[in-house]
């Protein structure tokens, strides 16, 4: 997969993602022999741009998490490139990374396991301020998170409550504004809105358009329903057992998806109009293993077009619109929806 | 008056018949309730009216001997009637369920919309009567499964009722299901508990090919944790089959899923439903899921129903405000711009606002509705809203 030479503005990228792959060993055995690998994340290229909302769908067990946590760097990354601001991540140990960490920042799935039960409103968002030096002393570092709770809708007396005194949608600002208390140039966001109802995931949605309007701050949002993702993000990327299989601007993805397996994602989303139902696609079977993954394209078992090649020859990543990137052998031949 | 003295009537009717019945397998498998011409000539030409229409009946076992009475009428599969649940405790009484009527006609499925803490988990689990009580205690109301009372019945009569009428699949399969029992065996164990005269490897195999499951021999030998969510769904389902229920209560059935294995298990349930001539009862949050499965629909809101009517109409034209700030809010492919949201949150159950509970979050609240609780009231032919002001734009 060739290095993607793609950014929203002439300036270098926010974030630049070349070839990451993040592989797991599976141990056997008491002596730990590695047995096999699992291919969590296996080749991944993509850029960002400072102020720009990337969305990563796909199901449960296709890497897009792992993917995630490796670009927050929780998680260690077996090859490839990560540049933030045009400098290797990897390079970064000690107090640099601990400097660095700043510029980064990451949103949970689940707002009751992401906040310390034990620690008031206050001391979860201030700590991070203490960290980083971000307040001089501790009437500052009260104002700060008085401020912070309040850019997210939280009343600024919240901060002396503890976690369970909140709903799931104010653990999920409190979640935000955690996240926003160092100031950063990248939220990482993993399936932040999945765990709450229609009418707070949209409370939710509107507020981290307002953020990113106030502060410029991309977003990558990682989340497994399509409608959520085009609603916020510019660009969409879908992925399928660790590879990215089609990825373009989010209304192209929807409207017009050109990898069979991004057809099969957006008709398998019930439609509330009957009247604008289309035709479903119903894919048999399940994803296989990332330990073994098929040969050729990952996704022919599965695939209803699926030709010879598609079992031998992997698909290039190439460009089939303006933008628009698919890796499939029959992109151009399926667009007929 | 009709309703009301129409079922004291049919009630009645129904002893006398279980009265006659020499044996329990003999009773009459199926009771429907409706318009549709075939129960119009089983009621002898009575029409019942205002009753939620009928689904054409796809499996019906003693059709033949009830017809053969002449004064027979039909009754609901299920029917819940002013339905009151609450969670005792020491400190507090709280109310989750608060005055739910709804009935579920033979063949029919009905789609119970909330948000969490609705209280929609808590009306599917009275109908079995699941709830532990205490802490649960079913403070009014009464529901009946054929025509039985589940909330007066017995511990046998209860027995007899689960399983074999209603069936439950619950949103995390792999927490329903036993890890330290391979699949066919807990299959097996419910055909053995309901119908023991089939609780044989051949018939699990059976189930198990139903709910397309491929190979289903070997499969029937793993262990819940060698499956995929979406198989283990599909055990679960296999197993409420198992009973030959004739009300499958479907909690959140796809919440843990992808949406590619939700719509496999959709189309599943869709099946199985139209073949066994099922009714069921599918609870969900997501209002994609109601539209492509549902034929009536009931959205609840702080324990209450907040509207009920036929799914298309109701998704087409809602009424009451909270539906109307609900399918605004739903993100919908291809949809631009903001998302219309509703502002605060839902109300904690023993926090409830007077009046009309969701007056501090409605746009189109007037002072009265904070003193006066609205009624649930049928505004339109099989339309129920609780809100005096539905007609106002």
């Amino acid at each position: 997969m060739p290095v993607l030479e793609y950014s929203v503005n002439a300036d270098a990228p926010l974030l630049e993602v070349s070839e990451l792959k993040v592989h797991f060993p599976v141990k056997h055995g008491i002596l730990g022999r590695v047995r096999g690998w699992v291919k969590a994340v296996d080749g991944v290229s993509f850029d960002l741009a400072a102020g720009e909302t990337l969305g990563l769908v796909g199901e449960s067990g296709c890497g897009k998490t792992t993917l995630a946590r490796a670009l927050a760097r929780l998680v260690k990354t077996t090859s490839g490139l990560i540049r933030l601001q045009g400098e290797d991540m990897a390079q970064w140990t000690g107090a640099t990374l601990r400097a660095r960490r700043r510029q980064w920042q990451m949103i949970f799935q689940d707002p009751y396991n992401s906040l310390d039960p034990r620690m008031i409103v206050g001391d979860i968002i201030g700590e991070a301020l203490e960290i980083h030096h971000l307040a001089a002393n501790a009437r500052e570092r009260q104002a700060r998170v008085k401020e912070l709770l309040e850019s997210v809708g939280l009343d600024g007396a919240h901060a002396s409550l503890y976690p369970h005194e909140f709903s799931g949608g104010q653990r999920q600002r409190i979640g935000i504004a955690r996240a926003l208390a160092v100031d950063p140039k990248l939220i990482i966001c993993d399936e932040p809105v999945s765990a709450l109802d229609v009418s707070v995931q949209a409370q939710i949605i509107n507020l981290l358009q307002d953020l990113q309007q106030e502060r410029g701050v991309a977003y990558l949002f990682v989340a497994h329903d399509l409608a959520v993702v085009e609603r916020i993000s510019r660009r969409v990327m879908v992925m399928y057992l660790g590879k990215i299989v089609e990825l373009g601007p989010a209304e192209a993805v929807v409207r017009a998806p050109r990898h069979p397996y991004t057809q099969a994602l957006v008709s398998a989303i019930p439609e509330i109009d009957a009247q604008t139902q289309r035709p479903r696609i119903i894919l048999s079977g399940e994803m296989p293993s990332p330990i073994d993954p098929p040969s050729g394209c990952p996704f022919h078992p599965r695939c209803p077009i699926a030709e010879e090649r598609c079992r031998t020859q992997v698909p290039q990543w190439r460009e089939i619109a303006p933008k628009h990137w698919a890796a499939c052998h029959l992109a151009d031949r399926n667009f007929s929806t | 008056m009709p309703i009301r003295a129409h079922f004291v009537e049919i009630r009645r009717e129904l002893a006398l018949i279980l009265a006659f019945s020499p044996k329990e397998k003999e009773q009459p498998s199926r009771f429907l309730f409706g318009e549709d011409s075939f129960s119009r000539d089983l009621c002898g030409g009575r029409r019942a009216t205002g009753v939620p229409t009928a689904i054409p009946l796809f499996r019906f076992g003693n059709y033949s001997r009830l017809k053969a009475r002449k004064n027979l009428t039909v009754i609901a599969l299920l029917e819940i009637k002013n339905l009151q649940v609450e969670f005792r405790s020491d400190r507090q009484v709280v109310r989750a369920v608060d005055g739910v009527s709804f009935s579920i006609a033979a063949g029919e499925t009905l789609g119970l919309v909330g948000e969490s803490g609705s209280g929609k988990s808590v009306t599917a689990l009275s109908i079995g009567r699941l709830l532990r009580a205490p802490p649960a205690f079913y403070a009014g109301g009464e529901i009946y499964l054929e025509g039985r009372d589940v909330l007066k019945a017995s511990k046998r009569e209860l027995q007899a009722l689960r399983g074999r009428v209603v069936s439950y699949i619950f949103q995390e399969p792999g927490a329903s299901l036993n890890p330290v029992f391979r699949i066919g065996a807990q299959i097996k164990e419910s055909l053995q508990l309901h119908r023991p005269d089939a609780a044989t490897e051949a018939e699990v195999v059976r189930l198990l090919n139903q709910v397309g499951i491929p190979a289903p021999e070997a499969r029937a030998k793993n262990y819940p944790h060698e499956m995929s969510g979406g198989m283990q769904q599909r055990a679960m389902i296999a197993m409420a089959l198992a009973a030959e229920p004739k009300l499958l209560v479907a909690d959140e059935p796809t919440t843990a899923l992808d949406v590619t294995i939700q719509a496999q298990i959709l189309a599943l349930l869709k099946e199985v439903q139209q073949r066994l001539g099922m009714s069921l009862l599918l609870i969900t949050h997501n209002l994609g899921i109601v539209g492509q499965m549902a034929d009536r629909v009931a959205v609840m809101y702080a324990g209450q129903i907040v509207e009920m009517a036929p799914a298309r109409e109701l998704l087409r034209r809602p009424l009451h405000p909270y539906t109307r700030a609900l399918l605004r809010a739903a993100p919908r492919l291809g949809g631009s711009g903001r998302l219309a949201n509703i502002p605060g949150s839902v109300p904690r159950p023993g926090a409830m606002p007077g009046g009309c509970r969701f007056h501090p979050r409605c746009t189109m609240a007037r002072p009265e509705c904070a003193v006066k609780e609205p009624e649930l009231r049928e505004v339109e032919n099989g339309r129920h809203v609780r809100c005096p002001y539905w007609n106002t734009p």
